[in-house]
């Protein structure tokens, strides 16, 4: 369903991502992990096909990603963003902002998608008639993937999509998510700190840092913690328990380089 | 004994919206001492970050607050005014907020901000012992190339580079309370336990307080000294953070049981099951 080749990002002379390279399966879920900063952002809105000056290759569903990617071909692949209070039009109702997507796609029916995609996400209508800053960070970043889904995309980018929610609102996505995939064959791509949510969904799975895919490996080798880069190792360790010695230490260590 | 340095009671907060008043927390207490990490979970919408936002004096205009004690080291936040408020926030007390990017002025370099959180403390540095200042700041929140992102605006940092920009303007003040609302979740878990570690020594070496806001029950039952579960405005039970995963109330268990794990996989994750008596619960 993805075909990744070669992918390179840049902001003015700097480069975000340095020639990185995967493919996706239709109905399988690819889990991106890495180092604050790497570029996992990047690489999703370059699928997107948003900003950043774009070099590689792109193939989404047998087709090559355009420049600037007609109506048709932006429907099919939704991303729901990291920061969801900036991806969220502030003075629109939560109701406005999934309107507003049904009308650009000329979509009917749009009082009954608008409930059954709140529903889907555990919002309900109670907030239907919100604005962003009345909801708290979870409602919000619910409401931005309800916007995701609404169009009924092929692939779906996910962009730290459960950080700000709670661990039952969290289960609830990852069950939606899991059932999604099922129902509609859709294609996932998560990008996610956490090492167990990232188990929990995705089959296959890349770890970047500074631009680049370090190590790639399956969901198997992630529950075993069987990694051959050391940075890889090193986020395994870190995502263990936390403790305190070993956390000063690993400060004091980082000082030093 | 001494006074916590924090010291709430009885908080409400109501918003007025078109559609009637949201009692958004209702009736909380708390108390944080010196030196003391409090990690504070519940559920989305349970009023965390609101009781965060009203400690600092940073509620909306039509917020409606009501406590029987709002107290920041023997001061009475309520009666409060302007200039009081000016002394204490981002001084005596910071809040790194949830959303890093949407809380830091979008037009404004980051390290001009920097700047002004530093003069906040200490007007008279000069412009530059203030940049190389900014730069160690950056620097030691594990920023990779201080000088870059001290050029840049907020939207040309990743998630994690404005939440750690963020937490080096609120530690800027040197805080007596730090209330940090989600401040490490969208960082990798490396640069993660770093800042931990850089939060644990402001609590270990100059006793700060520390409000630590998260989702994250295996982080907070590690990290924390005292644990304050909410839930729908109140506060369910508060339990020592060792032992918060021998919790007993079902919603403390619900929350606990929904976390996917590694060494343990499943297809279906369990979800609340919430019981309208928890509403009325009380765990002062
Ligand atoms: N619009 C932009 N202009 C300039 N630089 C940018 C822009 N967007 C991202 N960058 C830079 O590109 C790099 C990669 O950013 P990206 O957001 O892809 O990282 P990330 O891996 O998603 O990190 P995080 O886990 O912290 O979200 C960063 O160094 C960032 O400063
Ligand atoms: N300005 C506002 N107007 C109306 N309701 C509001 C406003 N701000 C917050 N609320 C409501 O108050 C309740 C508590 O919000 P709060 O942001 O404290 O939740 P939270 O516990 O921090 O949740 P999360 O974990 O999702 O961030 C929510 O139901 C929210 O919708
Ligand atoms: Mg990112
Ligand atoms: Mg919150």
């Amino acid at each position: 369903m993805i075909r990744v080749d070669g992918l390179e990002v840049r902001f003015g002379d700097f480069t975000a991502v340095r020639g990185v390279s995967f493919t996706v399966a239709e109905g399988a879920c690819f889990g991106l992990v890495g180092e604050s900063g790497s570029g996992k952002s990047s690489v999703l809105r370059a699928l997107a096909g948003l900003d950043g000056e774009r070099g590689g290759r792109i193939e989404i569903a047998g087709a090559a990603l355009a420049a600037r990617p007609d109506k048709a071909a932006r429907r099919r692949v939704q991303m729901v963003f990291q920061d969801p209070y900036g991806s969220l039009h502030p003075r629109h109702t939560v109701d406005a902002a999934l309107a507003e997507c049904l009308a650009i796609h000329r979509l009917d029916r749009r009082d009954a998608r608008i409930r059954a995609v709140l529903d889907a996400v555990g919002l309900g209508t109670r907030l239907r008639y919100r604005y962003p800053h009345q909801l708290s960070g979870g409602q919000r970043q619910r409401v931005a993937i309800a916007r995701a889904l609404i169009l009924e995309p092929r692939v779906l980018l996910l962009d730290e999509p459960t950080s700000a929610l709670d661990v039952s609102v969290q289960a609830e996505i990852l069950n939606l998510l899991a059932a999604l995939r099922a129902e509609r064959r859709l294609t996932l791509v998560l990008v996610s700190h956490d090492l167990a949510v990232v188990a929990h969904l995705c089959e296959h799975i890349a770890v970047m840092r500074q631009g680049v895919i370090v190590e790639t490996f399956d969901r198997a080798a992630l529950q075993r913690g069987a990694f051959t880069h050391p940075y890889t190792r090193a986020l395994w360790q870190a995502s263990g328990p936390y403790r305190r010695e070993h956390a000063a230490a690993l400060l004091a260590q980082a000082a030093d380089d | 004994m001494n006074a916590p340095l924090l010291d709430i009671a009885g908080l409400e907060v109501a918003f007025r919206t078109p559609r009637g008043p949201v009692a958004a927390v209702r009736g909380v207490t708390l108390a944080i001492a010196r030196g003391e990490r409090v990690g504070i979970v519940g559920e989305s919408g349970s009023g965390k970050s609101v009781t965060g936002r009203a400690v600092l004096g940073l509620l909306p205009a039509q917020a409606q607050l009501r406590a029987e004690r709002l107290h920041f080291a023997g001061q009475d936040l309520r009666t409060l005014d302007a200039a009081g408020w000016r002394a204490l926030r981002g001084r005596r007390i910071a809040m790194v907020m949830q959303d890093p990017k949407y809380s830091l002025n979008p037009v404004m370099r980051v390290g001009a901000q920097l700047i002004e959180a530093l003069r906040c403390r200490e007007p008279g540095l000069s412009a530059r012992a203030a940049r190389e200042c900014a730069l160690e700041r950056l620097a030691g929140v594990r920023i990779r190339e201080p000088a870059r992102v001290f050029a840049s605006y907020p939207h040309e940092l990743s998630g994690g580079m404005g939440q750690r920009v963020m937490i080096a303007m609120m530690v800027a003040g040197g805080p007596e309370l730090l209330i940090a609302d989600e401040p490490t979740s969208a960082l990798d878990v490396t640069v993660r336990l770093q800042i931990l570690a850089l939060l644990d020594a402001a609590v270990g070496a100059r006793g700060m307080g520390l409000a630590f806001i998260s989702h994250d029950l295996n982080l907070v039952a590690d990290f924390c000294d005292r644990v304050v579960v909410m839930y729908a405005g109140r506060v369910l039970e508060t339990l020592p953070a060792a032992g918060l995963h021998a919790a007993r109330h079902p919603y403390t268990r619900g929350l606990l049981d929904a976390l996917p794990r590694l060494d343990r996989p499943r297809a279906t994750l369990p979800v609340l099951a919430r019981d309208p008596a928890w509403l009325d619960g009380d765990g002062r």
